[in-house]
């Protein structure tokens, strides 16, 4: 195994594998530092670069050439270095590009929260929470779509979409043939299966679980209930399926299951991969084994009329400065 | 001042065929190169003649080659970049159209320098008739022996292919252009990994213009050292321009780097000066991406030196007083012209190419040419102007390609040297739609 290489991310630094990225690198760390990631996701190979709201400021290129990088790079795509020091929040640079992002994603984004499904556990919705203005400049008509179904348990909200294209490369990756893809260009852009085809395997549904907003959502939940009201339960079966984990949770609202997804950690992404079957199928708590409640991010609106927090922010162990820091951070956010 | 090396030959009939091509002395660097020199003495020779990209953004080629890696058992690639479509530049199509074994001299020669087998032409879909005359020659170069298998007994094989692109400006940018090439939708592709370590089919692959390719030859024919002669500073050998707008001669002309913008606009054997007698407001001198520039500042520097043209002195003063050489497409701009139409048309087209991959590209450009739009038809506010500079500024360097760029740098540039035509535009909103702005006073006095 290659030596560790050293890297300083707004003040804290961390000892990570060669090739590691700066996104996780600061993962790694934890805590505010992380740059927020909306296309990004560590489990789909090749995704990331395109949203541009993890732009970081590298403020030293390495040991050995310690020029800045000139300009912002995606924290997702570039490797670390020995001795880098990469600035996030405490770069106003940086802060200012991320409300220019914001301000972008929002121009063709329906501010349709209210009647959205995705609302409480939207990445984009989190992202415009802390980095948004409170209005937009953009006066001009937006880009519609109509809502299209694809396949009897997904529907396809266009509008929302904010093209990170996790959702192509889950199809290429996870599902057995990939049968949409984008369409169009610029911000005519469009996800579609070109002739309005159905999209048709076992593994379909994890699309709903990794678009960061209420573009993709799952036919048999929606308008059953705001996700806030529900309780999520970790749950596991023995699933046939031989990609199928069988680790999920369970969306309660009283004695119903109202939805099943897979377990999302705190960057949103989700542990393992669930199939059809288990997603949209068993819907009956005999189902499943209970594990217990699902623990749910502090910060997060799902958590207001709940029981249980997550845990303390990720710690490197034996690092004892960073468990202190991260000690004091928690107790500082559950006051 | 007005020598010609790839336009040398360009009035004999006949010389898009291989006979005449090879009488008039073509081929002569393929020979020299696979008989007389080894492939890294190629690169030297290249590395000497100190000459830059010509596709626009100005790196040294021998530089670029020279980064290329070689592992064992790796095939690499050699591509030319033929998908020329920045709005004002059309130097390769003539190029390409006029002297087709120009290029395919230069890739057969670069191909050797780099150790590539296979070689790919990428051409623009709306040149498709060009792609005809490229493979006509291809196909004479193959039956003359030098293209294919052991090229001129040296053991040396190469295949050239010519694929035509269907139509995306995106596409030329390089890591576009190798994506469309291995058959997928045409995005960038985000940087590190570069081309020279990993490009096309993840093998290293040197992405070059055609231009650059073409002058290969000459290269190796007399030197690098004695191509260095030519020009000017670190701008060395000559450089097809293609001038358009309101002049008298439009056209391409080649030029030796180092010429005064200034006679380049008024001598008659270029531009033959402004039309109808009438004065320069404005010019764009590299293609539509750089920065507009207005009369005083294209002909002055800041510091009131000559500009000339070269790529360190068109761009002195950076973006406060400068642009760039860019691809070479010099469009000029009378006193009649509307700068905030143009930096309209400009906006649109970037808005009509952005892939539409990362979001400030993709939401930046409509949304500065809806603002654009309204300010030319009378609508504009005056806050309009600095949402469009913060724009600009949001989308410029936070993009993965240089497209965001692209887009930006013109919107920009235009009202920094133009702010009040753009304030005149949008308070005489009913006068606008009449009439041109003209001349700013300041002006008046400097230009011809």
């Amino acid at each position: 195994m290659a030596d560790k290489i050293k890297v300083t991310i707004d003040g804290q630094s961390v000892e990570v594998e060669p090739g590691t990225t700066i996104l996780n690198a600061a993962r790694q760390i934890g805590g505010d530092i992380v740059p927020p990631a909306m296309c990004y996701y560590s489990k789909l190979k090749g995704s990331g670069g395109k949203c541009r709201t993890c732009l970081v400021k590298v403020a030293q290129g390495s040991e050995k050439d310690p020029r800045p990088m000139p300009k912002l790079v995606a924290s997702c795509q570039t490797q670390v270095m020995d001795g880098m020091v990469v600035e996030n929040t405490t770069s106003p640079e940086v802060l200012e590009a991320r409300k220019g992002v914001v301000e972008m994603l929002l121009i063709n984004h329906p501010l349709d929260c209210p009647v959205c499904d995705q609302a409480g556990e939207c990445d984009l919705q989190n992202l415009s929470f802390e980095h948004g203005a409170s209005n937009s400049r953009y006066e001009f008509e937006r880009r519609t779509f109509d809502k299209v179904d694809i396949g009897d348990k997904i529907q396809l909200h266009m509008n929302r979409c904010i093209l990170c294209y996790r959702c192509v490369y889950t199809a290429d990756q996870i599902t057995e043939g990939r049968v949409h893809g984008v369409l169009n260009r610029g911000d005519q852009s469009e996800i579609s299966t070109y002739i309005s085809a159905a999209i048709d395997n076992d593994f379909s549904g994890n699309v709903i679980d990794v678009c960061p907003v209420g573009a993709l959502t799952d036919k048999t939940f929606r308008f059953k209930n705001r996700v806030w009201f529900t309780k999520p339960v970790d749950a596991h079966r023995d699933c046939d399926h031989e990609k199928c984990s069988g680790n999920v949770v369970l969306w309660y609202k009283g004695e119903d299951v109202l939805r099943v997804t897979a377990r999302k950690d705190q960057y949103g992404e989700v542990e393992s991969f669930i199939c059809n079957t288990c997603r949209f199928e068993k819907k009956a708590t005999a189902d499943w084994t209970i594990e217990g409640p699902r623990k749910i991010e502090e910060t997060s609106v799902i958590s207001s009329n709940h029981y249980e927090m997550a845990h303390p922010l990720p710690v490197i162990e034996k690092n004892e400065v960073l468990i202190e820091a991260n000690k004091k951070m928690f107790h500082k956010k559950i006051k | 001042m007005s020598r010609k090396i790839l336009l040398e030959h360009i009035d004999v009939p006949g010389i898009n065929t291989f006979d005449t091509y090879r009488k008039m002395g073509g081929y002569r660097s393929v020979e020299k190169a696979l008989k007389t020199m080894s492939p890294d003495d190629v690169v030297e020779e290249v590395k000497k003649s100190g000459m830059r990209g010509r596709g626009g953004a100005g790196f040294p080629t021998g530089m670029k080659w020279s980064f290329l890696a070689k592992p064992v058992g790796v095939p690499r690639y050699l591509v030319c970049n033929a998908d020329e479509s920045e709005p004002g530049t059309f130097k390769d199509r003539y190029l390409m159209e006029k002297i087709p074994h120009g290029l395919i001299e230069g890739m057969i020669t670069s191909s050797y320098a780099l150790g590539a087998n296979t070689s790919y032409i990428y051409i623009r879909g709306e040149y498709f008739y060009i792609l005809r005359i490229l493979e006509k020659a291809i196909a004479e170069a193959y039956a003359n022996g030098f293209l294919g298998k052991n090229i001129l007994g040296s053991g040396y094989d190469l295949d050239l292919y010519v694929h035509p692109g269907a139509g995306a400006y995106i596409c030329g940018e390089e890591t576009a252009l190798l994506e469309s090439l291995e058959g997928k939708r045409g995005n960038p592709r985000v940087k590190p990994p570069f081309p020279a370590i990993a490009g096309l089919y993840a093998c290293p692959t040197v992405v070059n213009n055609v231009e650059t390719i073409a002058a290969i030859a000459p290269i190796v024919n007399m030197g690098g050292d004695e191509y260095a002669k030519i020009g000017i500073g670190r701008s060395t050998g000559t450089k097809l321009i293609s001038a358009s707008g309101h002049i008298n001669n439009p056209g391409i002309y080649e030029i030796e780097l180092g010429l005064p913008v200034e006679e380049f606009i008024y001598s008659d054997k270029y531009c033959g000066g402004i039309k109808n007698g009438k004065k320069l407001k404005a010019v764009v001198a590299g293609g539509s991406s750089v920065p507009i520039l207005p009369a005083n500042l294209i002909l002055k520097t800041a510091n009131n030196e000559e500009r000339l043209m070269s790529y360190e002195s068109l761009s002195d003063g950076g973006f406060v007083s400068g642009t760039m050489l860019g691809s070479g497409g010099f469009v000029v701009y009378d006193e009649d012209s509307c700068i905030v139409r143009n930096t309209w048309n400009f906006a649109r087209f970037y808005h009509h190419e952005s892939c539409g991959q990362c979001s400030p590209c993709r939401e930046g450009t409509g949304w500065m040419e809806k603002v654009l739009h309204r300010i030319e038809y009378g609508h504009g506010k005056l806050s309009d102007i600095d949402l469009l500079v913060e724009v600009s500024k949001k989308i410029e360097g936070n993009t993965i390609c240089p497209l965001g760029d692209a887009a930006a740098w013109p919107v920009a540039s235009a009202i920094r040297h133009f702010r009040e035509e753009f304030e005149w535009h949008i308070k005489e909103a009913t006068l606008s739609q009449t009439r041109n702005f003209g001349l700013l006073a300041a002006h008046e006095a400097l230009v011809k």
